[in-house]
């Protein structure tokens, strides 16, 4: 699964770094970094809903404060595990 | 407000203006005569002789704002029917000699150049002048001046001479590109050829970034630029120019100064590899020192590799205040990151060739690097973010012993004292511009605040450190 995280300078001051630090802490903490590619992209186009997150190309926008829910709902879920 | 230092440099940028008003309407071709026409209309000169001589060069003018001489790889180039052919020869005494008594400059001259005519009035012996100057610092009336061309002058590694047509010329296998005889030329005789034509083709052929996305990389030093408007309005009118969007140059400094301080920890003696004119002048005039150079591409080409790696089909433009950064692009190792690199005049004359007046918009973003990759636009500011990524590394038993060369004179002596092995210091931050990337050829303006408006414009970065702003990177 391919989750994308916009790092562009709009998405930046909206916490991307945030919400790809917390990404990384919930994909170790779940031991699925092997069924997970987490990566970054400057600008999808989308500002004004940042901060942007792509999950195999379907749009989600996230805030720092709801990654844990966002994780749980579109990513943990849609894996096989 | 004043956009522009010079006249000279307002002159170029309408023709860069106008050529490109005409590209996007793919009407170039059609159009190209009329072009000085456009520019110098009427039959009354405002600039030299008469305005067929205005149109002449201003012909020679549109053919560098569309790539200029291509069987000349020099990105800077003479415009010889511009060359004023200025006065030159060293010193020489004036009018304004009163034939004193005194002879200060007499006494003085210690090769006994000066001799005096049956008025007293001074004179000087072109075969035994040095040109050392001593006879002008004493004259009570200023009557000794030095005549040497502003280009002349201004080009400190002498890659300027006069051709036997009196003409100036550039000998390219000393030349750097760094533009400063570009900036001082007063005819502005001397101009860094534009690739704006490509950029406006790769935007065209991206259909509104459908086909490609295309990219803005811009420098740092954009913060003391565009001072008539805000620099989020600045992103916007790059947005609305059809990229993509824009991107740091800063970030790419973050990931330089990561990896060059681990590498100078490593090697133990370094120069910088940011400054394309300092780089070019070592290859050039000092080749045993280039083992020395860094091994780190440029911010532009640091940051530009990063997106074409995640993005290969993507097109990078690097927008900055640099004529050398035009040359850098051109070199084997860089070409496959940066597209095209073109210089902040010609950023303004894209804006009003698409009558694009950015104090209008809403203010974008620019926001990824750290207050250490931003602070790399003047000079030191490499040093100091060197020393950061030292300390962030926890390389604190290596003692930095930096060397800020501002402006390529001071380079020169820099250079000159390790090539010998006596220069005191580990690290040598080259910056071929006096002041750094804020006194670049291709700046809008060159101010006294310059400095001040890249300080604060980094203390706003977001991030505070560089292992901040890069971690999003790896």
């Amino acid at each position: 699964m391919k989750i994308t995280v916009c790092i562009g300078s709009s998405c930046h001051i909206k916490g991307s770094r945030q919400v790809v630090e917390e990404l990384q802490r919930l994909i170790s903490e779940n031991n699925v970094g092997d069924k997970v590619e987490l990566s970054g992209t400057f600008c999808m186009g989308r500002c004004q809903e940042g901060v942007c997150v792509t999950v195999e190309d379907k749009f989600y926008s996230v805030k720092p404060e709801t990654v844990k829910e966002f994780f749980e709902q579109n990513v943990l879920s849609g894996l096989d595990l | 407000m004043r956009k522009f230092d010079t006249k000279v440099q307002h002159l170029k940028y309408k023709v860069l203006r106008e050529v490109a008003r005409l590209a996007w309407k793919d009407e170039l071709l059609e159009n190209i005569l009329e072009i000085p026409k456009t520019i110098v209309p009427g039959n009354t000169p405002t600039m030299r002789c008469c305005v067929y001589k205005e149109r002449a060069i201003l012909t020679d003018r549109v053919k560098i704002a569309m790539g200029g001489d291509a069987s000349n790889p020099n990105i800077i180039e003479v415009i010889e029917t511009a060359c004023d052919e200025c006065p030159m020869g060293g010193y020489d005494v004036t009018n304004s000699c009163r034939g004193c008594l005194a002879h200060r400059c007499e006494d003085v001259c210690k090769r006994g150049a000066l001799y005096f005519d049956h008025n007293h009035v001074a004179h000087i012996d072109k075969s035994k002048c040095i040109d050392c100057g001593a006879c002008a610092k004493v004259c009570p009336y200023g009557a000794i001046v030095n005549r040497k061309r502003p280009c002349e002058n201004a080009c400190k590694i002498k890659a300027i001479y006069m051709k036997e047509n009196k003409a100036a010329a550039i000998d390219n296998n000393k030349c750097i590109q760094c533009g400063a005889c570009v900036y001082q030329c007063p005819f502005g005789a001397i101009t860094d050829k534009s690739y704006i034509l490509d950029v406006i083709d790769i935007i065209k052929k991206s259909d509104n970034n459908k086909n490609y996305k295309v990219y803005a990389v811009v420098a740092p030093s954009i913060s003391s630029q565009f001072t008539y408007a805000k620099l989020g309005q600045v992103i916007s009118g790059l947005k609305a120019l059809g990229f993509h969007t824009v991107v740091e140059a800063a970030l790419g400094a973050d990931m330089v100064a990561d990896a060059e301080s681990r590498e100078l920890a490593e090697k133990g003696f370094l120069t910088s590899s940011c400054c394309p004119a300092f780089v070019s002048y070592i290859e050039k005039s000092f080749p045993d020192l280039v083992p020395f150079v860094s091994h780190n591409l440029s911010p532009m080409a640091t940051i530009a590799k990063y997106l074409k790696d995640k993005d290969a089909s993507c097109k990078v433009v690097f927008i900055g205040p640099c004529t050398a950064k035009k040359a850098e692009v051109q070199k084997e190792s860089v070409k496959p990151y940066v597209d095209i690199a073109m210089t902040f005049e010609e950023l303004q004359a894209l804006f009003d060739s698409k009558d694009l007046d950015i104090t209008t918009l809403p203010e974008g973003y620019l926001d990824n690097a750290s207050y250490f990759g931003r602070i790399f636009a003047r000079c030191g500011g490499l040093s100091d973010a060197v020393a950061q990524g030292l300390k962030e590394h926890g390389e604190e038993d290596f003692v930095l012993k930096a060397i800020s060369c501002d402006g390529i004179e001071e380079c020169k002596k820099a250079l000159m004292r390790k090539n010998k092995n006596v220069l005191d210091a580990n690290f040598i931050e080259g910056m071929a511009c006096v002041g750094g990337c804020i006194g670049g050829a291709g700046c809008l303006t060159h101010g006294e605040k310059n400095k001040a408006e890249v300080d604060k414009y980094g203390r706003e970065a977001l991030e505070k450190t560089i292992t901040d702003a890069i971690s999003l990177l790896k």
